[in-house]
């Protein structure tokens, strides 16, 4: 069969293709189409590390620049995945190190990360840019050494939220004197403290850099030396913003702020001293994203703050913000798309700000572009779900923790199922939710027949059987990532609704009532997932088959079982009842 | 400084001045905490289950949970706040000094040409500060008692609180000195004669 284009004039129609579903859509037209789209593609996502291996990816990808991967569940993010789970990237760099001599971009999801896999990706890739690691470990600043050392066209270095082994702050001191190509730095989640004169003298050589997160370590009255020496900044994290309050430091600061004409977004705060906020008030309203989620100032100062961002688009903070905080809030920040409030006190039995539900409901009320929220509170009532709702249907992302497990309607003593329902009935957009308080397994009626569009949901502590579950499983069309925790869910729903599973990324279950039996049939008859279970009891075939697991993780894959798992977890295979890595 | 720690921090009393919740005299944990633990522990509870076994093995644990008084959340990931979070708001929990991280304090002492400073986090007790005050400035300051404060020293220790009070080292417990000592002054012992009267 002729075909009308040449191969390079395709693919240079491709090239125009960004998103990975456009391009998988193409490689299924027809075995040319998918031969020239494989050579030419050069970033691959892979949302769960297990569901490929390397070889597989390389084998189809052989000129990828960059990779995007995630590795652990959610729920390891609350300490609820043992200590030596896996998701371990080093057999992924070994790979990529003699396939992809050209790679440019790693950005990690909770992955355990390596000096070694470090120091391998600083000598294999001579054109590495980019580096992000989101909720990593594993690693020390030695390892950022070597990066930093030998990357000679480093763009980005970004450590979001890692748990670095920090054993000096002397890494920062190995860029060398000829690099100057820095765009993005974001060392916040470090404690040691860097050489100052070093840092200066980087951020004043990188003439494109544009986000600079500090640690906390940097004191506030150095801050504007790094200011003056990056006015072109979009993106700033300050170190700790507390110093004794002297009107020469206020002076230098505030001057230093009013340089940066670029600044969108600011962030760190630690240790904030209120007095030296007002310092920011010239670039305030540039400013589009503001995350002052550790900061521990009160409400009064917060509004202060707030109410001069008049473009605000997203907002963390604390829950000192209050009540009466958000609804200063909804009145002076009309673009306001996305609010997450933390709760300052997580453990504590009583209340210990005036935080409630009508913060979030006044925001509802006067933001009109609101689509994005997680809000932690110790009080919820239907009414004032409804009320959300019906202010902001088109609401993507909707996550509410109420402090206290099974609360119910503080008004009316019932369940929170009618709330939650008007979410889903309402929201048609919503792609992400997670619940809370006292739910029945009507809500998963509500999620199951209206949530059409849900991709992730998380829940814990809620519903009465397997019904919720079914519920779920059988009406949610888009779910890709279900997360369950000390729910009554069982045997039945999931093995009712094993063929579903495969349409998902993954699934998660923990202290639910899972039977090992369950886990072997489902492992039998879905091949093509990997059942695992994770339990440090012991191996669950030394107690009864109708024992519920601990941990249930299911998920699709084409890679098998994986080769590295931790003496707790347990893969269900269907050729034997249970098989050990 | 021959004492051991326990008996140093007998001596100060500190059960006395403690600040706790619950009638004074009592040494149980609060009533209210330990009808929400047990409350909490029910709610698990009534979670129906398939498995007779395994409401077994639940139990066992829950019951560990619910024996001892444990404060209301302390399921394990709940409420769902990052590890990384969860320490930054302890720490913050403490006001720090004016010098931001960690909490160095000014030292004078009386006569002594210039200041320390050091880092109160870095001692575990009194014991602890004051051995080190000794070392550093190299003076005696003497045991500390309720009565007569440090009676009998060459030098006391004192301390400046958060409403700039000059109090005397040693009366509150030691959690509650680390967080309202702005700076430490070690007077001449003839001076603080007159703090101990108090």
């Amino acid at each position: 069969m002729a075909y009308s284009f040449p191969e390079e004039v395709l693919e240079h129609v491709f090239s125009f293709l960004s998103s990975d579903r456009d391009r998988n859509a193409v490689s299924l037209v027809c075995k040319s189409w998918y031969e020239i789209e494989r050579w030419c593609r050069r970033r691959v996502f892979i949302g769960n590390c297990y569901a490929v291996s390397p070889d597989i990816v390389i084998r189809r990808f052989p000129e990828v620049r960059a990779l995007e991967m995630k590795g652990k569940p959610h729920f390891a993010d609350f300490n609820l995945v043992p200590e030596g789970w896996g998701a371990y990237v080093h057999p992924w760099i070994r790979a990529m190190s003699a396939a992809y001599p050209l790679l440019e971009e790693i950005k990690l999801k909770r992955m355990v990360v390596t000096d070694e896999s470090l120091e391998l990706i600083a000598r294999s890739f001579k054109n590495f840019k980019v580096l992000v690691l989101s909720s990593c470990e594993g690693f020390t600043t030695d390892g950022l050494a070597s990066i930093a050392a030998n990357c000679r066209n480093l763009r980005e270095l970004d450590l979001r939220e890692s748990e670095v082994e920090d054993l000096s702050g002397h890494w920062l001191s190995h860029f060398p004197d000829n690099c100057t190509s820095l765009v993005s730095l974001n060392m916040s989640c470090l404690g040691s403290e860097v050489s100052f004169s070093a840092l200066e003298r980087l951020v004043a050589r990188c003439p494109n850099l544009r986000t600079l997160r500090l640690n906390r370590a940097v004191p506030i009255e150095k801050l504007p030396n790094l200011l003056h020496r990056a006015p072109q900044l979009v993106e700033l994290g300050t170190g700790a913003y507390s110093a004794e309050i002297r009107s020469d430091i206020f002076s230098n600061l505030a001057e230093a702020f009013s340089v940066c004409k670029q600044l969108k977004g600011l962030s760190g705060f630690w240790d904030v001293v209120p007095a030296f906020l007002p310092a920011m008030y010239s670039v305030c309203s540039g400013i589009t994203s503001l995350n002052l989620s550790y900061a521990t100032i009160q409400s009064p100062d917060l509004v202060k703050l707030v109410s001069q961002c008049r473009n605000l688009q997203r907002l963390w903070v604390l829950d000192y913000i209050e009540d009466t905080g958000l609804e200063a809030l909804a009145a002076s920040c009309k673009d306001l798309q996305e609010l997450r409030v933390f709760p300052s006190d997580p453990f504590g039995a009583e209340p210990n700000v005036a935080l409630t539900e009508q913060g979030l409901v006044s925001v509802s009320e006067g933001c009109p572009k609101l689509q994005s929220v997680l809000y932690f509170c110790r009080q919820m009532s239907n009414a004032a779900l409804v009320t959300i709702a019906r202010n902001r249907p088109e609401m993507i992302r909707f996550r509410l923790c109420i402090i206290e497990p099974q609360a119910p309607d503080y008004l009316t003593l019932e369940p929170l199922d009618a709330g939650f329902g008007a979410i889903v009935e309402n929201c048609k957009e919503l792609r992400r939710l997670s619940m809370s308080g006292l739910l029945t397994d009507k809500v998963f009626e509500y999620i199951g027949n209206h949530a059409k569009k849900l991709e992730m949901l998380s829940i814990a502590f809620a519903g009465d059987s397997d019904l919720g579950l079914h519920h779920v499983l059988s009406g949610c069309e888009s779910l890709r990532k279900l997360e369950i925790r000390d729910c009554p869910f069982g045997d039945k729903a999931l093995l009712a609704n094993a063929a579903k599973l495969e349409t998902m990324r993954s699934l998660w279950m923990s202290s639910c009532s899972v039977s090992f039996g369950a886990c072997k049939l489902l492992g039998q008859k879905m091949p093509r997932l990997n059942v695992e279970v994770i339990d440090e009891r012991g191996p669950p075939d030394s107690r009864p088959e109708s024992c519920p697991v601990e941990k249930l993780y299911v998920y699709r894959t084409v890679a098998g079982r994986r080769a590295d798992m931790p003496g707790f977890v347990w893969t269900m295979d269907g050729d034997k009842s249970l098989t050990f890595s | 400084m021959e004492r051991s720690a326990a008996a140093f921090e007998n001596d100060l009393n500190l059960k006395a001045t403690e600040l706790r919740l619950g009638l004074p005299g009592t040494d149980n944990e609060p009533d209210h905490q330990q009808s929400s633990s047990s409350s909490s522990s029910q709610l698990i509870k009534n979670n129906k289950r398939s498995c007779s076994e395994m409401d077994g093995a639940r139990q066992t644990g829950q019951q560990q949970e619910s024996g001892a008084p444990a404060p209301k959340a302390q399921v394990v990931g709940w409420p769902p706040v990052r590890n990384y979070r969860k320490n930054v708001l302890e720490q913050q929990k403490k006001p720090e000094s004016d010098t931001g991280s960690g909490m160095f304090v000014k030292v004078s002492m009386d006569g002594a040409p210039y200041l320390r400073k050091i880092d109160l986090k870095f001692y575990k007790n009194y014991l602890d500060l004051l051995k080190a005050l000794e070392n550093m400035f190299k003076c005696t300051i003497g045991v500390y008692s309720e009565r007569e404060g440090y009676n009998g020293s060459e030098y006391a220790p004192t301390y400046e609180d958060k409403d700039g009070d000059w109090m005397l080292v040693g009366d509150v417990p030691w959690d509650m000195f680390v967080t309202s000592c702005r700076r430490l002054r070690i007077m001449k012992g003839s001076e603080a004669k007159g703090l101990a009267c108090l």
